[in-house]
Order: structure tokens, then C-alpha cells, then sequence
């Protein structure tokens, strides 16, 4: 047994591997791989959580685990296996497997070369460590208390994980990032079930969270919305809430894919060949960039084939600058690879955070200037309906408002959208200042995206739901 | 149990009585056949892992706990992907831990290491108390277990033929690219894509109330996706080939799945939907084949009668529930039509929720959720039975959980997850072609699409795979751009025929989320095909 089944002593506080502990894990894969070229990567992570409910804590956790994944190459034949077993015999069981796979299964055409040695952005200073238990119990105190003091019943969750990664492989290449992220979510509903109201902070670290701010809000959406009215459903003047344009504008990115538009299968292909690369497709207010600066504590500094992660801008002023290209495709097509991460998908991957340049109007200015519309807190259940036009459904939760004459007049019953961000994008009346939230599904620590409240001409609710 | 080796065996006597510290981890190969098993746990109830086990019902029990449970888990998955004429990945993933939760003065805690070693079990048990102690500062009421008899001592595995983790990775790649080249052939196919996932998962459970477990699941998916694109590149449309469902089965699944055979259907049905009808929105008679209607039972009625959530614990994520509060549903709430049966078990074979015992040695039971309509009992756990007390009391029923606790791995703490639920069938003979000769107007819908429903369950909106328009109890022709959306208990209210035995089909999923943190829990809903009258549908082609 290798010292590396209890490797405390190599450990940092949070228990992540530091870049000398993992390039040395690395080192060992790489040597007992029989292949004639091997890919390692690890990845260790930590997580401590606190889950609350009906004002009380309910249940909380903490775990830490380190996986490895040796991918053996034999000309283009791959194969990979994973384990979480670091000891001498399991590095070489796996290293053997991976490679003894890697014979067997037919040649991949598509295969590109690994990379050699890579020149990454400095590494950075981060802080891994994780909150005690009772920092994090109290932190839901404050929720819990407050909403108690009010005669409401709060829920909530803080979540927080550190972890680090690195890739190396056989011909020299070695990426090592680290990363730390902290969410706490709320939501506050009254006894009766008639209002409900949600709220969120998110940050690197459990210090940069602001539970009296999550109680706060979320009281004070549960108070105001309730017994909501039906309003019918239609086309609507909308403002949404910084989460609520993540919850949609993220689905942009996840369809940016180069070839499944060259192929005729994407909503970014051209009638009659070819992608929409240059086209104008939304207003021309709206950027769309990721950036690995933007997220300096997420772990993003290389991508699964290990190169750097960069700036990249999909949309600038509405018109398509970027596709995302992976290695084999970008050659095929006579393109350079998109170096941001992989480019897409729901929480975007991992080539830093996605951001929509934002403009200067608060919430309150987007209000005033309507004379009847709706306001959105958030979005839920969100699922794809038509990839032609990136047309998804999904439901209104937890603070939705008609607004009368430059004014909040009533809480209203929930509503189901069938709308695409492409076609409320093409609406665009105001933006806000961009703001790191959470629009993640299930609002675990590291979905955070950058994003501008909006209020845009034209969204289109479809129908109404009794959820409270 | 699985396969391993004398070898092995003995490695672990020995590494268990050398020292504390000494991790069991380490792994033998088995002879050369690399296929056979030979990544396989070090494994699950020898007696060093019991010792291993025993090291934290001490530590918890002299640390002030009420109860505590302890599982091992060993897991393994493989992947096989497969895109065209290429091999895209083959990944085999192990992962092993332990995981401890403590119950102290009504108060959880867990923690979890993939150390096996008695210094680390000793401190991930502390760390459980520890946070079991803190999180008590904000309790107002204490957890109460309901009885179980404890003592549960069993074995218990997976009704499976053959294990795939015994099939030659070349034999998988081969089926699944003369899948691929079959469905290729069809002409306006772009992209095809096929897949194959395996898990076996090999866990063991101690208690404080003396059950002892060890269990072995098996779970198999084969799938495949056929997209077509119009010739002037202005439409295209996928067939997923999901009313293969994942299954609690072995490599016998993939070989019964037939997609060399299917792939050539599934590829026409792909092109089919370029040239079908654009439906017109309206109210239409619904039938929906269980390979559809196992995804909307899944969401409607598995999800919202799951008593944490009617209770409000899941309000910040997966939500709260029209089944609620409690007192004022069981046995009252008039959920569907009368010909609506809806029970909870963990059972059938081949099933994906299927197990001897659940997280907290519980042996599940079979139980009725929703009887002639009306809605008569939730899902629970153990500490969830107890706060139905005065219900049980009141029909009769014991106090007792039905077997509803599921971790998703080591690292993750239990809770209630829901058992297979399934509807069901009709006292008579209908097959889906008897169904389809017995509508005079109306949609037929096959396999699962885009779905989406709120946080109570109320307003659902759902797609399919294929839709098809009947006439004078025939298929006149496909439509496209389909989903149904309904109010739930009107949905259920509007289902007045369900087909028999004969077509009773398990549907199900493997990603089932719910918690926070989110964990994937794997189950299966039974149901037949079934007819639903005046159901709203929606055109979902919309172009600006």
C-alpha cells in the first residue's frame, strides 16, 4: 500500500491536492502506464453543505474524495478508466486496463494528437479552506430566525466545495488549477402556501456570503406575493430578474457547437448550408463573452484536452462571433480551436463564467417605465422544446408580479412559458448592470454566471399554473 | 456478491491486522482476463471491511449517538459511446468509500471519505457528530425513527443473466456500430449516435440497531439517437430510442434491446418527422403508449407523493407538492378516475428501484399510494412513518416505512427517494393496437420528449418521440410539434380506459434528481397504455 491511500500529511486543510501532490500522482500514472501514449487527470474535490427546512437544519454533510482517469492511446484507439484508489496497484490496474482496452476497439479517424507542453496564465493565490459545521448552522440561522419572527417557514441550503485538477500526459504536458465556491439559497413560503419568495447569494468563499441579505429578500418576496392573481397568459412586457436571464441566456452557449451547425443541426445553422458565424441574430445591445478573468476563483484554466482557456466572445452586438470548434472539427474546417473550455452546455462547461454585458438601468427605472407588465424573480424546470429555435419551456417561481402603471400592483399566479431566448433577445427594451448570480438547476456552488436584469417587449407566457 | 479472488480475500485478512492505518484499497488482478470482474471491490462483506464498519458504530455510539448507520460502497460504470462510424469513448469508472451518518439528540449529521483506513472512519465519525452537535442549535423538533426490527442480516442481489462487466468491450463496440451502419443507411440520416452504460454497485450497511446487509445492483442502458436533416437544411428531427428503458438488469437487456434491428425503425421514423403534419393546437382525445406516459407519471404522481416534499422539506429546490398538508389529502384528495391504481414498490424484477433492503434496513413492502382515484398514502422513510402516526392510528395501518431511503453514492447522505410507482392495469385484455382500434379522433403518442413541470406538480407539459393521428381507429398519418399540457388531477380525472396486463411496460430513468445537494436516484414506473379524453395540446414549431 502506497502512502497515498492516507496522504494527509501531503494535504492542505480543505484536504485538495496541492499542484506538487498531483503532479506527483501524475508522474507515478504516467510511469506505470504500458501505453505508448497516456493521458492522466485528476480530479480532488471537498464539499461541506447544510440543508435547512421548515426553520430548522435538517441535515448537512461533508465528503472528500480524489479521482484519477488514465486514458491509454494506442495509434487512435483510446480507452479510459477512472478510480479513486491512489495506491501503487490501482494506478498500474487501471494504467493496464485503460491499455489493454485501448487494443481492442477500433481506430478513431477523429482523434487529434495529444498536446505537448502548454504555457497557462499564473496560477493563483487561492483561499481552500471549507466553514465548520456551526459557522454554517448559524449562517442558516439567520434565515430560519428571521423568517420564524415573521410567521413564515423557510428552506434553504448553503453549499460549499473546494477541489483542484490537473491533466498530464506522455508528451510533457502538465495543467494544475484550483478552485472554491460557496452558494446559499432561500426560500421563504407563508404557512397558508399562498406566497413564496427566494433569494441567493453566491460567491468563492463562505465569507463572501450574505445570509442576512438571502433572509432579507426572500422574506420579503414571500410576504409580498401573497394570494397572487390570475392574470392571463399572452405576450407580455417583461422585466426579468438578473437570475431569471441566466436561467435562459446560458442555453445560447450550450447550442454554439461549429459542427452540429455545419451539419444542418443547430439552431446557429444556415438555410441551405453552412452556420450563422457573422449573422446578426439579437439585439445589438447584446454581448455574450466567457472569460476565465471574470471567475478568478473557479477552476477553468485549461480545457479536457489541456489547452489554455481564453476570453471568448460568442456574441458581440448581436452578431455570431464564435462557434465553438474542438480540435478535430476546427481542422477539418480550416479553423483555429475555440480555446474556451468546451463552450457549452447548461453551466457552460468549464471555461470560465458566462457574462452578458450589461447597461445602466436599475430594476426600478425598468419598472416605472412600464405601463403593464410583468416582473420575474426566477424560472423553473427549464427544458428544451425545439432546437430549431432554441424555443424552451418552463415555469415562473417564487416572485412573479404585474406591474400597472409604473408600479408593482399585484403578486400573480405562476406562469408556463414556451419562449426562446433568441426570440425575447430580438425584444430587447433595457438592461441592467451585470451581477454574478446563480442560475444553475439545482443551485449547487459553482453555477454562477454573469448577468443583467432585462425588460424586454415581448415574452411570450403560454399558461398559467396553481404553484405556489 | 461478486467475483473476487481467494487472493484477495486473504490480502484483506491480512492488511486488516496489520496496523490501523493499513487502507484496504489496494487490488489483485484475477488471472489475465481483464474483463472478468477484475476491477472489481475489494469488497464488501469480508471481515476487514466489517471491522472498518465497526470502528464507526463504536466511535459514534461512545461519541453520544442515538443510532448510526454505516455503508460501504463499491461502484462501477462503464460507458460506451459510440457516433457514427466512430468509437467516440470507452470509460470504465471505480469508486469506493464510506460513508457514516449519526443521529445525535434528534439531530443528523454525515460525513464521508474514500480512506479506508480506522483513522479516517474514526474522524469522518467525529466530523458526523460534530455537525450532528451543531445542528442542533437551530432544531425545534427532534428527528424520531419509526420502529423497524433491526437485526436485518441478508444478502441480496440483482436478477441478472449475465453480468456485462464479463463482455468483451469489443463485442459492445462491435454491436454498437452495426447498429449505427444500420440506421445509416437510411437515407436524410445526419447523425447517429448509440450508447451503452453498465453499473454495478456492491454496498454494504451496518446499524447500531445490529442489521448487517450486503447487496450487489446491477444496472443496464442501451440507447441510440438517430437525427435526419431535411435536404434544403431548413428542418431537423431526432428519434431517441427511449422506450428501451434502463433496466435493473444484466448485458441480457442490451442483447433483448435488438438495435440493429430497431435502429433501421427508429431511423425512418427520425425522416418520417420532416415530412409530418404540424399539428393544430386544440383539445384532442390523448393515448399514450407506457413508453410516454411512464415519464408523466413519473413527474405527477411518483414526485408529489413523496412525503418530504408534501411536508415542505424540499421547498427550496425540487419543491412542494399539491398532495399536502397531510391531514387534509389521505384518504380524501380525488386524485384521478376511478380506473387510477397507483402503487409503490421496490420489487418487480428487473426493476431499477428493486433491493432487499433499503439505505436504513428497511425491507420495503409493497403499498397502495392512490386506490380507485383517491389518494390513500405517501412514500416514507423512517423518520418520515412517524409523523403519520395519527393517520396509520386512524385506518389501521402500522407505523412502519415503506423502505423509501436511497444514498446516491458513498459520498451522499440518504434520505427519501421515491420507490418504483406504477400504475395499474386495466381488469381486461386491451393491447395498444386494441387501444388505438377503440378511438375515433385523437393522438397517439409513443416514447418520451421534452418534459417540464412547476414545483407543485400542477401544470405539466409534455412531448413524445412520435405523435400519430387516429381516425376511425386507424393511424392516418405522423404529426410533429406536439406536447400535451394539462392541469394534473383534471389529467388524471380525464383517464377513462387503461389497457390489461398484456401491455404492461416498465419505463424508467436513471437520473432522477431531488435533495441538495442533488442526488440521481434510479427507478422504474409501470404502466399500460392508456386513454385520456380532451387534453390540451400545444403547437411547439413556433418561428419568431
Amino acid at each position: 500500500m502506497s502512502s497515498y491511500t492516507a496522504p494527509k500529511s501531503l494535504l492542505t486543510p480543505a484536504g485538495i491536492l496541492t499542484r506538487a501532490e498531483a503532479e506527483e500522482i501524475c508522474k507515478r500514472a504516467l510511469a506505470v502506464s504500458p501505453a505508448p501514449e497516456t493521458r492522466v487527470s485528476i480530479g480532488s474535490s471537498a464539499r461541506a453543505d447544510t440543508r435547512f427546512a421548515v426553520n430548522q437544519v435538517t441535515t448537512s454533510g461533508e465528503n472528500r474524495d480524489t479521482n484519477v482517469t488514465i486514458t491509454a492511446y494506442v495509434d487512435n484507439r483510446a480507452s479510459s478508466v477512472s478510480t479513486n484508489r491512489l495506491d501503487e496497484a490501482s494506478l498500474a490496474a487501471a494504467a493496464k486496463q485503460a491499455y489493454e482496452i485501448a487494443q481492442l476497439v477500433p481506430p478513431n479517424p477523429e482523434r487529434m494528437p495529444e498536446l505537448g507542453p502548454q504555457v497557462y496564465p499564473p496560477s493563483r493565490d487561492r483561499d481552500i479552506t471549507l466553514p465548520n459545521p456551526l459557522d454554517r448552522s448559524l449562517a442558516a440561522k439567520k434565515v430560519t430566525e428571521m423568517a420564524r419572527a415573521a410567521g413564515l417557514v423557510s428552506t434553504g441550503f448553503i453549499e460549499c466545495r473546494v477541489g483542484s485538477s490537473a491533466l498530464a500526459n506522455s508528451k510533457g504536458l502538465f495543467a494544475y488549477d484550483s478552485s472554491s465556491s460557496v452558494t446559499m439559497t432561500a426560500t421563504v413560503r407563508t404557512p397558508d402556501g399562498t406566497g413564496s419568495g427566494w433569494a441567493c447569494s453566491d460567491g468563492d468563499t463562505f465569507d463572501q456570503i450574505d445570509a442576512q441579505h438571502v433572509a432579507a429578500t426572500a422574506v420579503e418576496k414571500a410576504r409580498t406575493s401573497r394570494n397572487p392573481v390570475a392574470v392571463e397568459p399572452g405576450r407580455y412586457v417583461t422585466i426579468l430578474e438578473n437570475t431569471a436571464v441566466g436561467n435562459l441566456v446560458q442555453l445560447i452557449t450550450g447550442a454554439m457547437q461549429a459542427r452540429a451547425a455545419d451539419e444542418g443541426r443547430s439552431f446557429f445553422s444556415k438555410p441551405g448550408g453552412g452556420n450563422k458565424l457573422g449573422m446578426k441574430v439579437v439585439d445589438e445591445r447584446v454581448t455574450l463573452i466567457s472569460d476565465p478573468a471574470d471567475s478568478p476563483r473557479s477552476s477553468g484554466g485549461y480545457d479536457g484536452d489541456g489547452m489554455p482557456v481564453e476570453k471568448v466572445t460568442w456574441i458581440e452586438n448581436g452578431i455570431v462571433k464564435t462557434l465553438n470548434y474542438d480540435r478535430f472539427w476546427a481542422q477539418k474546417m480550416g479553423k483555429e480551436p475555440t480555446h474556451s473550455g468546451g463552450g457549452g452546455g447548461r453551466g457552460f462547461g468549464g471555461g470560465g463564467t458566462l457574462k452578458m454585458i450589461g447597461g445602466t438601468a436599475s430594476i426600478s427605472d425598468m419598472i416605472k417605465s412600464t405601463e403593464r407588465g410583468i416582473l420575474v424573480t426566477r424560472f423553473w424546470y427549464i427544458r428544451g422544446v425545439d432546437p430549431r429555435t432554441l424555443v424552451n419551456t418552463g415555469l415562473t417561481r417564487d416572485g412573479t408580479f404585474l406591474i400597472e402603471n409604473g408600479k408593482i400592483s399585484h403578486p400573480v399566479k405562476n406562469f408556463r412559458f414556451n419562449e426562446s431566448p433568441i426570440f425575447f433577445l430580438n425584444n430587447l427594451e433595457m438592461l441592467g448592470p451585470s451581477m454574478r448570480i446563480n442560475a444553475s438547476e439545482a443551485l449547487g456552488a459553482g453555477g454562477s454566471t454573469i448577468m443583467p436584469a432585462i425588460k424586454v417587449r415581448e415574452f411570450t407566457f403560454s399558461s398559467l399554473s396553481d404553484a405556489i | 456478491m461478486a467475483i473476487f479472488s481467494n487472493s484477495r480475500r486473504e490480502f484483506l485478512k491480512t492488511s486488516a491486522a496489520a496496523a490501523a492505518t493499513t487502507a484496504i484499497g489496494s487490488q489483485v488482478l484475477s488471472g489475465g482476463d481483464i474483463y472478468a470482474a477484475t476491477r472489481s471491490a475489494p469488497t464488501i462483506g469480508d471481515p476487514a471491511t466489517r471491522e472498518l464498519m465497526q470502528v464507526a458504530l463504536d466511535v459514534a455510539k461512545s461519541s453520544g449517538a442515538s443510532y448510526c448507520d454505516v455503508r460501504v460502497s463499491a461502484r462501477r460504470q462503464q460507458n460506451v459511446n459510440v457516433r457514427d462510424k466512430i468509437v467516440q469513448g470507452v470509460s470504465d469508472n471505480d469508486t469506493y468509500g464510506i460513508g457514516v451518518r449519526t443521529l445525535v439528540d434528534g439531530a443528523w449529521g454525515f460525513a464521508a471519505t474514500s480512506q479506508l483506513t480506522k483513522d479516517a472512519v474514526a474522524q469522518i465519525t467525529k466530523s458526523a457528530i460534530t455537525q450532528a452537535k451543531a445542528n442542533r442549535a437551530s432544531q425545534l423538533h427532534p428527528v424520531v425513527l419509526a420502529p423497524t426490527p433491526g437485526n436485518q442480516v441478508g444478502e441480496w442481489k440483482s436478477p441478472i443473466k449475465t453480468d456485462p462487466f464479463t463482455i468483451p468491450i469489443v463485442d459492445k463496440v462491435a454491436l454498437l456500430l452495426a447498429a449505427n451502419a444500420e440506421a445509416a443507411k437510411v437515407k436524410q440520416v445526419r447523425n447517429v449516435t448509440s450508447s451503452m452504460f453498465f453499473l454495478r454497485e456492491e454496498k454494504t450497511l451496518m446499524t447500531s440497531d445490529g442489521s448487517y446487509i450486503v447487496q450487489t445492483i446491477y444496472r443496464t442502458q442501451p440507447s441510440m439517437t438517430v437525427t435526419a436533416v431535411s435536404e434544403d437544411r431548413t428542418d431537423f428531427q431526432s428519434r431517441a430510442s427511449n422506450d428501451v428503458a434502463p433496466m435493473g438488469l444484466g448485458y441480457e437487456h442490451v442483447l433483448d434491446a435488438k438495435l440493429g434491428e430497431n435502429a433501421v425503425k427508429w431511423a425512418n421514423e427520425a425522416v418520417q418527422k420532416l415530412s409530418a403534419k404540424p399539428v393544430d393546437p386544440g383539445k384532442y382525445d390523448l393515448l399514450l403508449h407506457p413508453s410516454n406516459l411512464w415519464l408523466t407519471l413519473h413527474e405527477t404522481v411518483a414526485h408529489p407523493t413523496e412525503l418530504d416534499r408534501a411536508m415542505g422539506y424540499e421547498a427550496n429546490y425540487a419543491g412542494t407538492s399539491f398532495v399536502a398538508p397531510p391531514e387534509k389529502v389521505l384518504g380524501q384528495l380525488k386524485f384521478g378516475s376511478p380506473v387510477m391504481n397507483i402503487q409503490g414498490d421496490r420489487e418487480q424484477p428487473g426493476s431499477l428501484a428493486a433491493i432487499g433492503w433499503d439505505d436504513e434496513a428497511v425491507k420495503p413492502i409493497r403499498f397502495d399510494i392512490i386506490k380507485d382515484g383517491i389518494f390513500v398514502d405517501y412514500q416514507t422513510t423512517r423518520e418520515q412513518a412517524s409523523m403519520l402516526e395519527w393517520y396509520y392510528k386512524k385506518v389501521g395501518k402500522p407505523v412502519r416505512s415503506y423502505g423509501c431511503s436511497y444514498a446516491q453514492s458513498w459520498a451522499d447522505v440518504q434520505f427519501q427517494r421515491m420507490p418504483n410507482v406504477s400504475l395499474l392495469p386495466g381488469k381486461n385484455d386491451y393491447t395498444w393496437d386494441d387501444m388505438i382500434s377503440q378511438m375515433d379522433k385523437g393522438i397517439a403518442i409513443v416514447g418520451d420528449g421534452s418534459f417540464s413541470i412547476d414545483q407543485q406538480r400542477y401544470n405539466g407539459q409534455f412531448a413524445g418521440q412520435c405523435f400519430y393521428e387516429i381516425k376511425g381507429g386507424k393511424i392516418v398519418g405522423m404529426l410533429k410539434d406536439v406536447a400535451y399540457q394539462f392541469r394534473t388531477p383534471e389529467f388524471w380525472g380525464s383517464m377513462n380506459v387503461i389497457a390489461g396486463p398484456r401491455s404492461y411496460h416498465l419505463g424508467g430513468a436513471f437520473g432522477d434528481a431531488k435533495g441538495q445537494p442533488g442526488q440521481s436516484n434510479a427507478i422504474s414506473h409501470g404502466c399500460v397504455p392508456s386513454h385520456f379524453t380532451q387534453v390540451n395540446i400545444i403547437n411547439t414549431g413556433r418561428r419568431a
